[in-house]
């Protein structure tokens, strides 16, 4: 097998790609809520993806992307039996729920794909674990079925009401916390405005609430400070303190700032690159 | 007739190296190799190699270029400097060997020792010579069967390396990032340290039968103990890699960078070519907050980026911490000094982005711990300047990866890793070397660390 080869590729959602890629040194360690950082081509970018699945004895290591920006396009342009230019992790601190013994994992939209090894571990400590997954739309939502094994109840919710409740994941939360729940961790993964809402009230309902946060990397190793954000007052960064924080430290209007750093330029690229695949 | 003055290197005209990114400084002709070597005295007492890390031979080399033995001249160089074509750039030869020439003061000036370091290193590079070496450095067969995993691929690693390989021990060197070469592929900038110069040194030392093996963060993907396993020793030159910032209000605003971000955009990720994959800020008006090295480097990068530089110091003129070469090409190019000047706030636009600074005026005062006149503010003296974007140049610390990964390896209160003047470390078989020890220096300090750390793995075989 080739270094970095991609032997599985499934679409779980629309645009939405679970890829299955050989690098036994990355698997050989690697725990949930842990990331790594890919490079597609020759000069590309590097860019992190948290870790949604491992086989330490295939030496495999599963990543789910959705193609937002030039280098997620490009990605779901590879086939099964091509490989990457490099694939670098464990990077992150791993997640630990151990103190916790009621659960409630909310993943919205490729959010699920960080909560859905949290689910497996929690399922297979014994503890009490319920999941909320939300999406758009039905097209979106995924693991649903992983999930329906690993949990004790799976609450689907969408934004039109095509599976599921209608409403979004903070409307299940919380009628499922005034029905009666009890939960002493929420663990909430997702675009960051549903994190900020997610934690806007958990801080209402006193429940303690962990986020992961996807900033924007280079070296993931805490070289550069590209990941920073402000956690408690204090500046902190994503790859080497985090991914995961205290959602109610976090200062998400910030975080969602700086995930617009280069927005034209990415935007730019997408162009280019749709431009170039169409002519080709 | 010698001339007395000394040669100093043809270089790029500030004009019009501001807008690319060539190496700024072009090298010497034969000719002029020839005429400055001629003004080596050939002193028997070397005061030159007192200045010299490493201790290279510095008045043998020149002899033989003197003569036109260029074979000769790299023979010697090579034999006690692996990693020449990088040192004749950016070592501060000033402080150095160049410091106690004894032409210094009175006759024209100090032998120009870098420049023809550099001469020589690359007349090596370009015929092919690279291994070329004196016989007592390729003593294989001593040391077979040895292995030792190194860690990092900057200066210290590196060096560290090709002695061990040259001495017929199997070395693996992992790196984190995709490309070997650590600060030299991710700090230093083109300008200064063309990248396919860095390349043939990494190649050159690969070829000496070290493994390179990318992707691999030591602390995360592998572990000391399990490379002790593996290997009889592990080097770690990991570098001092954090970067540190101003703990003021505005820092984390849209177009506020570490240096180390910004540069490793540019030189590792290439952004500064037209189509480049990975984005980075054009700014109009760049602040760069520091006067180091890397201080300059991000000033005259941002400049050749296309944008008005100002660089803020809290000192004045006399303790900027950057080589004079490099302030004075800094100036030659453009680069505006906002000297006594110390920054208060970063301000920031309703999107989040930079759009000015807020500064304090300062005066210098009492010497401080580190013998420089400490800098004062002066009381109602803020004021505003108008920017897009701000780049923190303040220094680097010790990456605490490793040290978070085992903590039976002890380190400072600076998080460096502590250790005997030979690398030796608390922990048996692991050795350290450069910015890792020692908090941030030169690339010369790092290498002479990596040899006497090599040396020093050596010793503990036998």
């Amino acid at each position: 097998m080739k270094k970095y080869e991609i032997l599985k590729k499934r679409a779980l959602a629309s645009n939405v790609n679970e890829y299955v890629i050989y690098a036994p040194l990355v698997a050989k360690h690697c725990l949930a809520g842990q990331f790594v950082i890919l490079i597609v081509e020759p000069d590309g970018e590097r860019v992190p993806f948290t870790i949604c699945d491992y086989s330490r004895e295939d030496g495999t290591v599963s990543i789910l992307v959705q193609e937002v920006g030039y280098t997620t396009a490009k990605l779901a342009m590879l086939k099964v039996g091509d490989a990457l230019e490099d694939f670098v992790g464990p990077l992150g601190n791993p997640t630990d729920l151990k103190e916790f013994d009621s659960v409630v994992l909310v993943g919205g939209g490729i959010g699920s794909a960080v909560v859905y090894p949290q689910a497996k571990q929690l399922k297979a400590d014994g503890k009490k674990v319920d999941v909320i997954v939300g999406a758009r739309n039905e097209s979106l939502l995924m693991y649903v079925d992983e999930f329906e094994r690993n949990s004790d109840n799976l609450y689907l919710i969408t934004d039109d009401g095509s599976n599921g409740r209608k409403g979004f994941v903070t409307d299940m939360l919380k009628s499922l916390v005034e029905s009666g729940k009890k939960y002493d961790c929420v663990f909430a993964v997702g675009p960051l405005p549903m994190m900020k809402a997610v934690c806007n009230l958990t801080r209402e309902l006193g429940v303690k609430t962990i986020v992961s946060m996807n900033s924007m990397m280079v070296d993931g190793t805490g070289m550069c400070g590209c990941c920073r954000l402000t956690v408690g007052g204090r500046t902190k960064y994503a790859c080497i303190d985090g991914p995961e924080f205290d959602g109610h430290e976090v200062d998400f209007d910030e975080a969602i700032l700086r995930s617009k750093i280069y927005k034209a330029q990415e935007q730019e690229h997408l162009c280019n690159l749709r431009g170039n695949y169409g002519k080709n | 007739m010698v001339k007395t003055e000394r040669h100093e290197m043809p270089a790029q005209a500030a004009e019009i190296r501001k807008h690319n990114f060539n190496e700024v400084a072009l090298g010497y002709t034969a000719e002029l190799a020839k005429e400055e070597a001629e003004r080596c005295l050939g002193c028997k007492n070397s005061p030159c190699m007192a200045g010299c890390p490493v201790g290279v031979r510095i008045p043998d080399f020149i002899a033989r270029v003197k003569v036109g033995d260029m074979e000769g001249a790299v023979k010697i160089l090579n034999t006690d400097n692996n990693l020449s074509a990088i040192c004749g750039r950016v070592c501060p030869q000033e402080s150095q060997c160049e410091k106690y020439c004894v032409r210094k003061l009175n006759l024209g000036g100090s032998v120009a020792i870098g420049n023809l370091e550099r001469y020589v290193a690359d007349y090596a590079l370009a015929n092919g010579l690279e291994n070329l070496c004196e016989s007592e450095c390729n003593k294989a067969g001593k040391y077979e069967g040895r292995s030792v995993a190194v860690i990092g691929s900057g200066p210290a690693s590196l060096s560290c390396a090709s002695d061990l390989a040259r001495a017929g021990v199997k070395v693996v060197m992992y790196e984190a990032l995709h490309k070997a070469g650590g600060v030299l592929v991710y700090g230093i900038p083109e300008f200064r340290l063309p990248k396919s110069i860095v390349q043939k040194v990494v190649d050159n030392v690969k070829s000496l039968g070290v493994d390179l093996e990318t992707d691999v963060v030591c602390g995360k993907t592998v572990f000391i103990d399990e490379l002790l396993f593996e290997h009889d020793a592990v080097f770690i030159g990991t570098g001092a890699g954090l970067p540190s910032f101003l703990r003021i209000k505005g820092e984390n605003l849209n177009g506020v960078y570490s240096a180390n971000e910004y540069l490793t955009r540019v030189n590792l990720m290439k952004a500064y070519k037209d189509g480049a994959i990975t984005p980075i800020l054009h700014g109009k008006k760049v602040v760069v907050v520091g006067a180091g090295n890397v201080a300059m480097d991000a000033a005259r990068t941002a400049l050749r980026l296309g944008a008005e530089v100002n660089l803020v110091y809290r000192r004045s003129r006399a303790e900027m911490p950057a080589r004079e070469d490099e302030i004075v090409h800094a100036e030659e190019e453009g680069v505006v000094f906002d000297l006594l000047r110390n920054p208060v706030e970063i301000l920031g636009d309703e999107n989040g982005r930079v759009k000015g600074m807020r500064v304090i005026k300062m005066e210098l005062g009492e010497p401080d711990a580190s013998g420089r006149r400490s800098p004062v503010p002066i009381e109602g003296s803020e004021f505003e300047i108008e920017c897009d974007e701000v780049i923190v140049a303040l220094g680097t610390t010790p990456n605490p990866l490793i040290k978070n990964s085992m903590p039976s390896l002890e380190t400072s209160k600076r998080g460096t890793i502590v250790a005997d003047e030979c690398g030796r470390t608390s922990v048996k078989g692991v050795y350290v070397g450069g910015d890792a020890m020692t908090g941030a220096a030169t690339v010369i300090l790092a290498m002479g660390a990596g040899k006497k750390a090599a040396k020093a793995i050596l010793e503990d075989f036998d």
